[in-house]
């Protein structure tokens, strides 16, 4: 059964529509990564599957005993605030030290525990959020937009640290990514979101719908006419031309 | 003992600072002093109202202080930056408080100890409502205090964890409040904020957990609390504002500290 079941959600922030009629569901071990221009209601999706915001209308069915790990968007964490990772970790209580350390491990930063929270860097708190996130052994893996302000390697090396933490225990992970070379060599699912779900499937089925084309168009046309050339190759000659023309534009 | 003003000035002074250190860290880390404020010139209100109604300072000054955040949290997002709105609202309560303390033609009341505190003139029921109000205080913030934290760092982190940030908020509120019009007493309207803040503010230097900042922050506002006195007494000056200056000696003595420390 599906991990998650969102059915005809809408979600309204005063008089505007942010979210409206999306239907989704995540599968167990799957990869699926949400993409959509700013604005089109990508954090707000994640944001009422936590909980955080009431649908308007809709709703989402939580499969039995479904544990969530949580990664927001880079956090800012206040110089007066004291605190160690591990007593970050720790929050909100009943912890046990070595699942902290497991913890630790897991998001490639064992070495961590005892930092203060403010003092680290871009790179190393995505982490520690990311080792948070693991504590409760989710079934589904939730992160908005975790690489924002790391650099390409810190960003490759993030979402390789992903890959590995679902190989290892076999979670879902559902993300938003605004790094579409990402998206489309790492997701097994796309959904493409603009207030609506204009389309979804595997990677090179999205890419080549003219919902996304019409998103993302000019500016990532060239990087998916790429990806489409290494991987249409052989067949549907007449589509793969058009694309290189669109990517040249 | 009791029946010595020096020491139940000096209890009263060490009960605020009690209720004050752990409230005080949630202010400094939430970046919420301007709140405190506002809700401490509400205050004054509230004890107009109380005099007039001859009600109990205390309830006066709670229900005063409740009203106002929550007028705050209904007309924040509404198009105001929340330190405009907190403006408007700190100071026309406070000047609405003093308007209306002027109608009260029929009772003598000394605005001034309500502005900066009496706490030379606190009795023992005056101490027991103190002590009463701060224990409530932390015993409300050490019950929340990991859920506070969790939706302190992060509000979308603490719903994943099943937790409303918005409940939270409300215990602070209740807290702050309460703690206002225990402190009215003591310090007064005007430097109540002073006692959430600087104590904190002082002690992060010194901590590396919230845990240990609250701690500090504690035995910071009861030194000064102590020392203030006793400098008051000695040097004649207004006890209040005295405990005041003390602590903010010793906040200017941790952040040299801290900056001595920088530079090794």
């Amino acid at each position: 059964m599906s991990l998650i079941q969102v059915e005809g959600l809408n979600v309204r922030y005063g008089s505007r529509m942010a979210l409206s009629d999306v239907s989704l569901r995540i599968e167990p071990n799957e990869i699926v990564t949400i993409v959509g221009p700013n604005g089109s209601g990508k954090t707000s999706l994640l944001r009422a599957i936590i909980g955080a915001i009431k649908p308007s209308e809709g709703h989402i069915v939580q499969a039995s005993s479904l544990t969530i790990g949580y990664v927001p968007q880079r956090l800012h964490i206040d110089d007066t605030l004291p605190i160690t990772v591990s007593r970050f970790l720790k929050l909100p209580g009943g912890v046990a030290v070595a699942d902290i350390d497991y913890a630790l491990k897991q998001a490639g930063v064992p070495e961590l525990k005892k930092e203060q929270l403010s003092q680290l860097s871009g790179g190393q708190f995505q982490r520690v959020l990311l080792a948070r996130a693991l504590i409760g052994k989710p079934d589904l893996l939730l992160l908005d937009e975790a690489t924002q302000g790391l650099d390409q390697r810190g960003s490759a090396s993030f979402y390789q640290q992903i890959e590995t933490v679902r190989k290892a225990t076999g979670c879902a992970v559902l993300m938003i990514s605004h790094e579409l070379h990402v998206v489309m060599s790492a997701s097994d699912r796309v959904i493409c979101l603009n207030g609506h779900v204009c389309c979804e499937g595997a990677p090179a089925a999205v890419a080549s719908a003219p919902e996304y084309r019409a998103l993302f168009g000019t500016g990532t046309g060239g990087a998916l006419a790429l990806y489409r050339h290494e991987h249409d190759h052989g067949h549907d000659h007449g589509d793969h031309r058009h694309n290189h023309n669109q990517g040249a534009e | 003992m009791f029946d010595d003003f020096m020491v139940r000035a000096a209890l009263a002074g060490i009960g605020v600072a009690f209720a004050s250190a752990p409230l005080g860290c949630f202010v400094v880390w939430r970046r919420m002093a301007y709140f405190g404020d506002a809700t401490a010139h509400a205050a004054i209100l509230g004890v107009a109202l109380s005099l007039a109604f001859s009600l109990s300072v205390f309830v006066g000054t709670v229900v005063v202080a409740l009203l106002m955040a929550l007028v705050v949290s209904v007309l924040s997002g509404k198009g105001y930056a929340m330190d405009t709105l907190l403006g408007v609202l700190a100071h026309s309560a406070l000047a609405f408080g003093l308007v209306a303390v002027s109608f009260l033609s029929g009772i003598r009341i000394d605005l001034m100890a309500y502005l900066f505190g009496d706490i030379l003139a606190v009795s023992r029921g005056d101490l027991s409502v103190i002590w009463g109000g701060a224990s409530l205080v932390v015993a409300l913030i050490g019950w929340r205090w990991s859920t506070l934290l969790t939706s302190t760092l992060n509000e979308d982190l603490a719903y994943a964890s099943g937790i409303n940030p918005k409940r939270e908020q409300l215990v602070l509120t209740i807290a702050l409040a309460i703690t206002v019009a225990v402190a009215i007493k003591v310090v007064g309207v005007l430097l109540i904020a002073a006692m959430l803040i600087i104590p904190a503010a002082a002690a992060r230097p010194l901590s590396r957990t919230p845990e240990g900042m609250a701690i500090a922050a504690g035995l910071i506002g009861m030194l000064s609390a102590i020392i203030g006195l006793r400098a008051a007494y000695v040097l004649d000056t207004p006890a209040g504002p005295s405990i005041v200056c003390v602590a903010a000696i010793i906040f200017l003595a941790t952040s040299v500290l801290k900056s001595l420390r920088h530079q090794r």
